[in-house]
């Protein structure tokens, strides 16, 4: 009868283990090994410059709108490296520095960001969904393909990645309650980059944390710094343990910004200021990644730069590759393939009408 | 709406002539609200609502949270209590995240409380192709919203009929799915007069006297069938009517039908996938009405039955000059 307290012990911390300052909090720090590190830089550098790569391709017109990814590396990179290849990838559309982890060759990317269905291809043996855009819709399929991982006992896990805004959104609040009812182990990794288009975090919801919806689902939530590849990477490694002990979904919210625009089709004047940009520049994840493994002795300036020549050499490859391919694929009729298992007469028949009225081509 | 009275008038692109219908409809009446993602600051990805925020404020005009789902059925509870949202789904490709809210709700629940609970809303949109877009940028799913009863769907094709069709669709009472080809926002200017002008929802137009063939079009679709047109009088000699249909549902019927009673010869374009789209239903409409007076098979020049293919293929999708004057040429070719 009485009216009495619930304690209901709903606590969201904050992670952080190498801040914008240098300090390094070794208690905190994950194991990790030299190779890890390293591994782990060099995709963030070339994400990085792949992005501003296919920036100046988009101005020239040689690539359509993209959504760029400068300034969550760490939080995608960091977030990959706690999982195994086994375990699977649902990205929504800014996942370009995950799918890099992933080993997804940059002249897919660059097909896909030029209008080929092909950029999307999926290669056989990769546990990697490909790219969802309307925003929140991929998060269920990661549930499912989780649940699915415990039933076959595989013992994979999911993993999903969407922004602030998708927090907004049902299927965020219907994906996270299932996979709390059925334990599935899932990871939502949720990339605060505090900008939805021109709609600020603080616009978006009026919660304090985004993490602290996990726990209206009693579903753990956790805060890291996601400008620190460290501190993700000790977050997901904690959260993948948890799903591969049986005990289910965990959230992560990881702090982060979006440095460029939100798509290529986009103006952020409208809405931002040049010094909040700045600000969040001085906690760009990846100088302060270089910074520390300097201290740690493990890459040097003569280093650096002949990564930086890799990289450059590296993207310049793809971009042949990927012309090359375009060359070959130039048939319209590829848009009647992978409907559906087997192409139905009335879709042949249109697709011979095509190839009839398109004769001149090859 | 006769030419005569737009002599002089400003001339406006079809994203400026929208933002005047709003302007103007939210100066004189405080019952209409503006929501949507980006509607506020932003002005809209399309800058369509650009300036209201100034003007109107936040309580007027809410950048929403990203909820799709929400801004919809937060706007039929808004049109229950008898304001007037014009809601914005930033690309019909992302609509279907609010498929029910139009469906189970906006769509009925003037027929579910017999009458008590209209629900006088605008839903747009902006929908189909030719803007070298991503995924779900690009589509044309008119048809889906055309076979839910309670929902009216338009489309306009040029900036002086998109201005007069908002008008029409925000004082409608019953729900209007506003679908704008995002192609033509900035694709040309014609003169739009301040004064405030209407169209009304049902009624389609003729943008072009023949008596050999008739041609029917819609939204992006109706420039190059006009194109087309002139091509088949020049090359051909063939004179043909051209019918801007403006509303998808309900569908004046009675335009196209007369049209084809006096040419005996259709061809329907649109962008939309081809089986069970708007063409189809104009087919089955000549079929009941004037199945008589036809002289040859109805050809319809439209998307083919596949996802719009990302855009390095998406003009291989899109019907076109040469597919149009093709299609006729086809439905002429029979004696």
């Amino acid at each position: 009868m009485p009216r009495e307290q619930i304690d209901l012990r709903c606590q969201v911390t904050h992670l952080s283990v190498l801040d914008e300052d240098g300090s390094f909090d070794e208690a905190l720090a994950p194991e990790v090994s030299d190779d890890l590190l390293l591994h782990m830089h060099r995709s963030m550098l070339l994400a990085r410059r792949f992005d501003e790569r296919m920036l100046k391709l988009q101005r020239q017109g040689r690539i359509g709108t993209f959504a760029p990814v400068s300034g969550q590396e760490a939080a995608q990179v960091g977030a990959m490296a706690a999982l195994t290849e086994k375990d699977w990838f649902v990205p929504s559309f800014r996942e370009f520095a995950a799918s890099i982890w992933r080993g997804l060759p940059l002249k897919q990317l660059l097909l896909y960001n030029a209008g080929y269905n092909e950029g999307g291809a999926v290669p056989d043996d990769a546990h990697d969904l490909p790219i969802a855009i309307p925003v929140a819709t991929q998060i269920p399929h990661a549930v499912g393909l989780a649940y699915a991982a415990y039933y076959r006992d595989t013992g994979a896990l999911a993993i999903t990645f969407f922004g602030d805004g998708a927090t907004s959104e049902g299927d965020f609040h219907e994906a996270i309650n299932f996979a709390g009812v059925f334990a599935a182990p899932v990871i939502f990794l949720c990339q605060n980059n505090q900008w939805a288009i021109s709609v600020p975090r603080e616009h978006q919801t009026h919660s304090r944390t985004l993490a602290q919806k996990a726990l209206a689902y009693s579903v753990p939530g956790i805060q890291a710094d996601g400008n620190d590849v460290l501190a993700v990477l000790a977050a997901t490694r904690e959260a993948a343990e948890r799903a591969r002990n049986g005990d289910g979904p965990t959230m992560i919210e990881c702090i982060t910004y979006r440095l460029s625009v939100h798509t290529t089709a986009d103006d952020p004047s409208k809405y931002r200021s040049d010094e909040e940009v700045e600000a969040w520049r001085r906690r760009d994840p990846i100088p302060r990644l270089q910074s520390h493994l300097k201290a740690q002795e493990l890459l040097s300036d003569e280093e650096i730069d002949k990564l930086e020549q890799d990289i450059a050499a590296e993207i310049d490859d793809a971009w042949e590759q990927a012309q090359t391919e375009m060359h070959r694929l130039g048939s319209a009729e590829a848009m009647f393939e992978h409907h559906y298992a087997a192409l139905p007469a009335y879709l042949r028949r249109q697709r011979d009408g095509l190839r009839r009225d398109r004769g001149q081509e090859r | 709406m006769a030419d005569s009275e737009a002599k002089g008038a400003p001339e406006r692109t079809m994203a400026e002539a929208l933002n005047l219908a709003l302007t103007q409809e939210m100066e004189q009446d405080d019952s209409l609200v503006v929501l949507g993602e980006d509607v506020g600051v932003d002005g809209g990805v399309f800058r369509v609502t650009e300036g209201l925020l100034d003007k109107y404020g936040e309580s007027r005009v809410m950048d929403t949270p990203l909820a799709e789902a929400a801004i919809v059925g937060v706007s039929v509870g808004m049109a229950a209590h008898g304001l007037k949202p014009v809601c914005e789904a930033q690309f019909s490709g992302f609509s279907y995240l609010a498929m029910h809210q139009l469906e189970a709700h906006a769509a009925r629940l003037r027929w579910r409380s017999r009458g008590r609970f209209p629900v006088p809303m605008v839903v747009r949109m902006p929908y189909g192709g030719g803007v070298r877009a991503l995924e779900h940028h690009s589509e044309s799913k008119e048809a889906f919203f055309a076979h839910t009863p309670g929902l009216k769907v338009v489309i306009p094709s040029g900036p002086r009929n998109a201005r007069a069709l908002l008008l029409s669709a925000i004082r409608d009472p019953d729900p209007v799915i506003f679908m704008e080809p995002k192609r033509l926002y900035r694709a040309f200017r014609e003169p739009v007069p301040d004064a405030p002008e209407t169209i009304p929802i049902g009624e389609s137009q003729s943008r072009r006297d023949g008596d050999d063939l008739t041609l029917v079009a819609y939204g992006a679709m109706l420039r190059p069938t006009l194109q087309a047109a002139e091509q088949l009088a020049d090359a051909d000699g063939v004179e043909a009517e051209v019918i801007d249909l403006l509303s998808i549902s309900p569908l004046d019927d009675r335009r196209f039908s007369a049209s084809a009673r006096r040419t005996g010869r259709v061809v329907i374009v649109h962008e939309a996938q081809r089986s069970f789209g708007p063409g189809a239903e104009i087919i089955a409409r000549l079929v009941e009405q004037s199945f008589w007076y036809l002289e040859a098979p109805v050809v319809r020049v439209t998307g083919y039955d596949v996802q719009v293919p990302y855009f390095a293929r998406e003009a291989d999708y899109l019907p076109d000059l040469e597919r149009i004057v093709a299609g006729a040429r086809e439905v002429l070719s029979h004696a």
